[in-house]
């Protein structure tokens, strides 16, 4: 169950330009997250009537919930300027998460700041072997993979413009992955986050594989906990019926055998 | 010690604080973060005969102090919401459910009337007629824009249904008189007002309209003013009870709806950027009685200096 938590501000860093690590003290928040779930914030600094934004969770552990995000916007501009021992009003858990138990090997793939639930996901993942595939515009869209490598996570980058890792998509290193796991014949569930284009490129990959996988949707939201009926997406029943799904509650992780693209 | 229960045309509250059609899901969806304890009434998403799909996406967009939405009454079906929604609404929440209902044609407003009243649930309080959702073309908006359909629609309801029946009415007419008298006359027990007002925001550098529908319908703070308005011609018309919504952020706004005439006030796109506003609108209410001299929130009503 959803609760507007006053939480607090404890660390508000760079994660990269354009990027930021906000860290907020907010124990019954950090107790109740599942990984691929996600936070409504009040933003300070907007006008008093503004929506809230929604953000994935990075972290949550020992009491702090921690949040990446992008400046993109009005909102996240006026969140960029909030600092230690500022108070923010937080509206969570919300929405459903990423099974954090997986049949094979997991396959993590991460666009920009995709990587966000990956690495919450990643820290509740108790697999021996785990990989990330990052890919971003240049290396500066690559966050956190030093984060991912203290967890024991292979990681595995692609930019478009090739200033660090393979050049090109990040579905370039996936390929040859899957390619070899299908040699080996071994089993693996893919989980991502990123841009739509790259969402249904491993949705595909997961059906033409006959494997799981899980999709975290990002989509504009207005109320965050299923009221309003903003944010929906077209999803496909086990019957194969179809219905506008609500991604703040039926998603925002949706199985890839369920979305009608 | 401020008396705060309302009686709206026989549905009674032991807050005049409720929640918005559109803006509160089915009524469960806010459990945990508002303080229900604080609300009279919980107002459902529109309901009609069969499941309906909405419109496309994108659904909604922020504006200056408020939002413009189309979503299009994406809803259940009168079926699935007696057999599935309704009883997890009640296992969960004790306060009264107004139940919001609307259709492509007059049989099927009063079909679903008949269908909800005849299942004599006791979590159902009152039922609310959509006539004036600004995003559907057949059905909603078609029957709130000639008095004379009007009064066709909630006649056809009115012997559908023994529950207090409240009509919601559109801001965007030229004296709202007309629909206020055609409610009375057809046998309603109060009226809704306001529903969002038809809006449009285009995007410049594409040339294209934001929302898939084109256009959608304005909420939030700065329709309130308008909102005020209306209340207050409708009231100065009617002595039926009304339900003032529009843009309450906090308890200013709904006393200024109870002077101008609301019986009773209902939060909505406040909630999204503030689900503790429940509480303080009703917190407020107290307060003002108090500082005034009201024993009884009932009194506000209409008492314009």
């Amino acid at each position: 169950m959803a609760r507007n938590e006053q939480t607090v501000v404890i660390e508000h860093e760079d994660a990269g330009p354009g990027y930021r690590f906000l860290v907020l003290d907010a124990p019954q928040l950090a107790a109740a997250l599942v990984p691929g779930q996600f936070v409504h914030v009040r933003v300070p600094g907007l006008e008093p009537t503004a929506l809230r934004r929604p953000f994935s969770v990075f972290d949550a552990d020992g009491g702090r919930v921690t949040l990446l995000y992008k400046v993109v916007g009005r909102g996240t501009e006026a969140l960029a300027r909030v600092e230690p021992g500022d108070e923010l009003e937080v509206l969570g858990p919300l929405g459903r998460g990423f099974p954090t138990t997986s049949a094979g090997m997991p396959l993590l793939v991460a666009g920009g700041y995709g990587v966000a639930p990956l690495h919450f996901l990643a820290k509740r993942l108790k697999d021996s072997r785990t990989v990330l595939f990052a890919g971003g515009r240049t290396k500066d869209d690559l966050l956190a993979l030093d984060r991912f490598e203290a967890l024991g996570v292979e990681v595995c980058v692609a930019t478009n413009d090739g200033s660090a890792g393979t050049q090109g998509f990040v579905t370039g290193p996936l390929d040859e992955a899957l390619e070899a796991l299908r040699a080996q014949d071994e089993a693996f569930e893919l989980f991502t986050c990123g841009p739509d284009g790259l969402l249904k490129a491993v949705a595909d990959r997961a059906l033409a594989a006959g494997m799981p996988g899980w999709i975290s949707m990002d989509r504009h939201m207005i109320c965050g906990v299923g009221a309003c009926y903003a944010c929906v997406q077209r999803i496909r029943r086990a019957d194969g019926s179809e219905f506008n799904a609500r991604c703040c509650v039926n998603g925002p992780v949706f199985n890839a055998k369920e979305i009608v693209w | 010690m401020v008396n705060m229960a309302v009686d709206l045309g026989g549905l009674k509250l032991r807050s005049p604080v409720m929640t918005a059609s559109g803006t509160f899901g089915y009524g469960t969806e806010y459990l945990g973060a508002v303080d229900y304890s604080k609300l009279g009434a919980v107002t459902a998403k529109g309901i009609r005969v069969d499941p309906w799909p909405g419109n496309a996406m994108p659904r909604h967009v922020e504006v200056p102090g408020g939002l413009v939405n189309a979503i299009g009454l994406q809803g259940t079906g009168v079926d699935a919401f007696l057999r599935d929604v309704l009883p997890m609404y009640a296992r969960q929440v004790y306060v009264p459910l107004v139940v919001n209902i609307w259709g492509g044609t007059v049989e099927e407003y009063a079909e679903v009337a008949r269908r909800v009243t005849a299942a004599a649930h006791p979590a159902v309080g009152a039922l609310e007629l959509n006539v004036s959702c600004p995003n559907v073309k057949a059905g909603g908006h078609t029957f709130g824009q000639d008095p004379k359909v009007l009064y066709e629609v909630v006649s056809a309801v009115r012997p559908a249904t023994t529950l207090p029946l409240f009509v919601k009415l559109a801001p965007n007419v030229p004296s709202v008189a007309p629909y206020v008298k055609a409610c009375e006359e057809a046998g309603a027990d109060g009226l809704s007002l306001i529903n969002t007002i038809p809006a449009m925001v285009i995007d410049v550098e594409t040339r294209r309209p934001v929302l898939a529908n084109r256009t959608g319908g304005l909420s939030g703070r700065c329709v309130h003013p308008a909102a005020v308005k209306v209340v207050y011609d409708a009231h100065a018309v009617t002595k039926l009870p009304i339900i003032a919504m529009g843009g309450v952020y906090e308890a200013k706004d709904a006393i200024e709806f109870f002077l101008a005439g609301a019986s009773a006030v209902a939060v909505g796109t406040a909630l999204f950027t503030d689900p503790g506003v429940v509480a303080s609108v009703h917190d407020g209410l107290v307060d003002y009685c108090e500082r005034h001299g009201f024993t009884s929130v009932s009194e506000l009503t209409g008492a314009l200096a």
